[in-house]
């Protein structure tokens, strides 16, 4: 793709404390184009997904939007940008329910007054609390009473409410079923068809596989590897990892990811 | 908008669209279910058991209170008696209204007592001692209150320190800048027929100002019930039934009537009861139908979540501690009135744990989240009752320290195990 990405990190550095979580990252994201990033448990991932979103503002680099170099410091930041996250820790409020919780900081207000009804109406009518049949028992029950999927589900909700530009997935189907996950898959591609850029982390490579079209993958908080899905083997990906370069255990490593999934 | 790409997708991806179709006709059919009378009812019932309690066991506690204290001592529910105890709650009341909010942020604030003593004697030195215009006292004495609740949530929010000890710290602070700014004299005498004396001492005798009051209320709580169902039966969300409504207002209107009746048997509608009942509603509009509100209770369901929004966290809990001053001041004020003085006695240590005890007897969690200003009202009923019994029966403030205790103990024990049961509910 020749377009100015709509999201673009240049040299990201973030440190906790002694930890280098994350070095000289690069990262871009097209319109409509969905960015699979993975890498192994403590490669920073989720420290990435903090940095864009701006809970856990990166310490050094670039952050260009639509080739601008912009500044996020707060969630807030991000928010005004277009930039709508699911936090691995899904971030919802116990004691608020379900709508709440979906429209937390965007609330509709009629002349300054919280407007319920539409909210209520809104949410319901939310394709996922649809197609994903989360079957909740009412929209009004306080999320600390939902299960894991249903909780998941609440969070992409409410991410996909403001009409984001780019979409920020932190494993995302980790508490789905199968059937959810199916429908979550196809939620992507459609989020895709209508020009959001997306960027999906996963352990699952097959989730991976099916929906992304390009895969970065991170290792100890570096880049390690930008692959074209399609023209890329799930070996290759694999061994760009969990960084094996000798043959035998790329394969040996391969083939534990494969048990995996 | 997303139904036709719903229905799109089913008939695309023809592998699994059959199997789809399932769940989503399902979930549709159960979203209608949920809006007839069934659905109502079994939505209480979820709430009982999930154990959302609220204000149930505050409410059975005053029936149980005044029925005993009724049957040992016939006086106690006098007019005189009852409309002596609806003035007495307010100026704790006030106080434990802040303490709601602070409480449904999952924070505590120990300085109350001695903030509403400060204020006070704020009030009284400027007024009383220096001739400073009565209305012109006040403002100062609230601005006192609101500037020490905002000197606080600053240390809490910006610094992070705790704020059990931002607060502990503040109790002892003001209570001894309190005795400063008395001075030597110790005891200042509030001008008799003053603004602030009249706060508890004046009264509607007209019968028309309580049964207006009444009748106000009655017909508020039907409108704006009535055209919230009406508004949600049209957006086909779950609504009311009218019966429900009906009976609810039917309710409201004879407690509401009931105690005008009482109150016109002795000397009219107080005017501290008429205050108190406005903040109370204003607040809870407030916490309940605004965007500030909301951020209140988010923070206290949790704050990640909340910073994650985008809400500027740091702001609103500044806020919602200069609430807590203002109304602190504000409770002064009125319990100043009632003694008709400021002495070195206001603002004890008693009356912070009255008003945190207040809010939590009448149904606040202490966990943040959970509560509504009315919780206060409800509260401080039951803790002044039980104190207003005690003194008719002639019985020491020791043993009713004791009784109060063991309410806050048992509320303590209802909260904890409600916020558990609602944790296991259906997360199993
Ligand atoms: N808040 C934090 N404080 C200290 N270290 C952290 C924090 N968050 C993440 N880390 C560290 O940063 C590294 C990357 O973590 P993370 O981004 O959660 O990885 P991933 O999501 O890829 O599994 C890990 O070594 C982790 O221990
Ligand atoms: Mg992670």
């Amino acid at each position: 793709m020749s377009t100015t990405p709509v999201l673009a990190l240049r040299g990201i550095c973030k440190r906790f404390g002694a930890v280098r979580a994350l070095t000289d990252v690069e990262l871009e994201i097209h319109a409509g184009e969905v960015v699979a990033l993975v890498g192994d448990n403590g490669a920073g991932k989720s420290t990435l997904v903090k940095v864009i979103t701006g809970v856990g503002p990166a310490d050094e680099g670039v952050i260009e939007w639509n080739g601008r170099p912009v500044r996020i410091h707060r969630p807030h930041d991000a928010q005004t940008l277009g930039i709508a996250g699911v936090y691995q820790d899904l971030a919802l409020c116990e004691s608020l329910d379900v709508v709440g919780n979906v429209f937390l900081g965007h609330e509709i207000c009629t002349a300054g007054v919280l407007d319920e009804v539409a909210m209520e109406r809104r949410t319901r009518e939310l394709e996922l609390m649809d197609t994903l049949s989360i079957r909740i028992p009412s929209v009004r029950v306080p999320v600390a009473s939902l299960s894991a999927g249903q909780r998941q589900t609440v969070a992409i909700s409410r991410a996909l409410l403001s009409d984001p530009k780019i979409l920020i997935l932190d494993e995302p189907t980790a508490a789905l079923g199968v059937e959810q996950t199916a429908h979550f898959l196809d939620l992507i591609e459609r989020l895709r068809e209508r020009g959001i850029g997306v960027l999906l982390i996963s352990h699952n490579l097959g989730d991976v596989k099916a929906v992304a079209d390009q895969v970065a993958v991170l290792r100890l908080g570096r880049n390690n590897g930008f692959f074209d899905v399609l023209t890329t083997s799930q070996e290759q990906i694999v061994s760009s990892i969990t960084g094996a370069t000798d043959n035998a255990i790329t394969h040996r490593k391969a083939w534990a990811w494969e048990a995996m999934l | 908008m997303n139904k036709s790409e719903a229905s799109d997708l089913n008939t695309t991806r023809a592998g699994g669209g059959t199997a789809r179709a399932g769940p989503a006709a399902d979930r549709r059919q159960s979203a209608e279910g949920e809006q007839g009378f069934r659905g109502y009812v079994s939505e209480i019932t979820r709430k009982l058991r999930s154990g959302e309690l609220g204000a149930l066991p505050g409410v059975f506690s005053v029936v149980v209170i005044w029925t005993v204290f009724q049957i040992l001592d016939h006086q106690f529910l006098s007019p005189r008696n009852l409309s002596n105890l609806s003035v007495d709650i307010v100026g704790t009341g006030l106080i434990a209204v802040g303490i709601v909010f602070v409480l449904l942020l999952g924070e505590i604030d120990l300085s109350v007592g001695s903030v509403s003593g400060l204020s006070a004697a704020v009030f009284a030195v400027f007024n009383v001692n220096n001739g400073v215009p009565e209305w012109l006292a006040v403002i100062a004495a609230v601005l006192v209150g609101a500037a020490i609740g905002a000197v606080q949530g600053f240390f809490f929010a910006t610094i992070g320190v705790p704020a059990f000890v931002v607060t502990l710290a503040g109790l002892l602070a003001w209570n001894g800048l309190m005795l400063h700014v008395l001075g030597a004299s110790g005891t200042i005498n509030l001008r008799p027929q003053g603004l602030v004396y009249g706060l508890t001492n004046h009264y509607f005798h007209n019968t028309a100002a309580a049964y207006g009051l009444a009748a106000l209320g009655t017909v508020a709580f039907f409108v704006t019930s009535y055209h919230d169902a009406r508004r949600r039966r049209a957006a086909e969300v779950l609504a009311r039934p009218l019966t429900e409504i009906a009976m609810r207002t039917g309710a409201v209107a004879v407690i509401a009537f009931a105690v005008a009746y009482v109150l016109n048997q002795f000397e009219g509608l107080p005017l501290a009861l008429l205050i108190f009942l406005a903040v109370v509603v204003g607040l809870d509009f407030v916490l309940r139908r605004t965007k500030y509100g909301r951020k209140i209770f988010s923070i206290g369901g949790g704050v990640e979540a909340t910073r994650r929004a985008g809400i500027n966290v740091a702001w609103v809990r500044v806020s919602v501690f200069a609430v807590s001053g203002t109304l602190a001041a504000l409770g002064g004020l009125f319990l100043a009135s009632r003694v008709a003085s400021v002495g070195q006695t206001a603002g004890s240590s008693i009356l912070m744990i009255n008003s945190i005890a207040a809010a939590v007897i009448g149904g606040v969690s202490l966990f943040g989240g959970r509560g509504r200003p009315w919780s206060a009202l409800l509260g401080m009923l039951v803790i002044q009752s039980i104190a207003s019994g005690m003194l008719l029966l002639g019985i020491q403030t020791t043993v009713q320290y004791m009784i109060t205790g063991g309410v806050l103990l048992a509320a303590v024990v209802l909260d904890s195990l409600s916020r558990h049961s609602q944790k296991s509910h259906g997360r199993a």
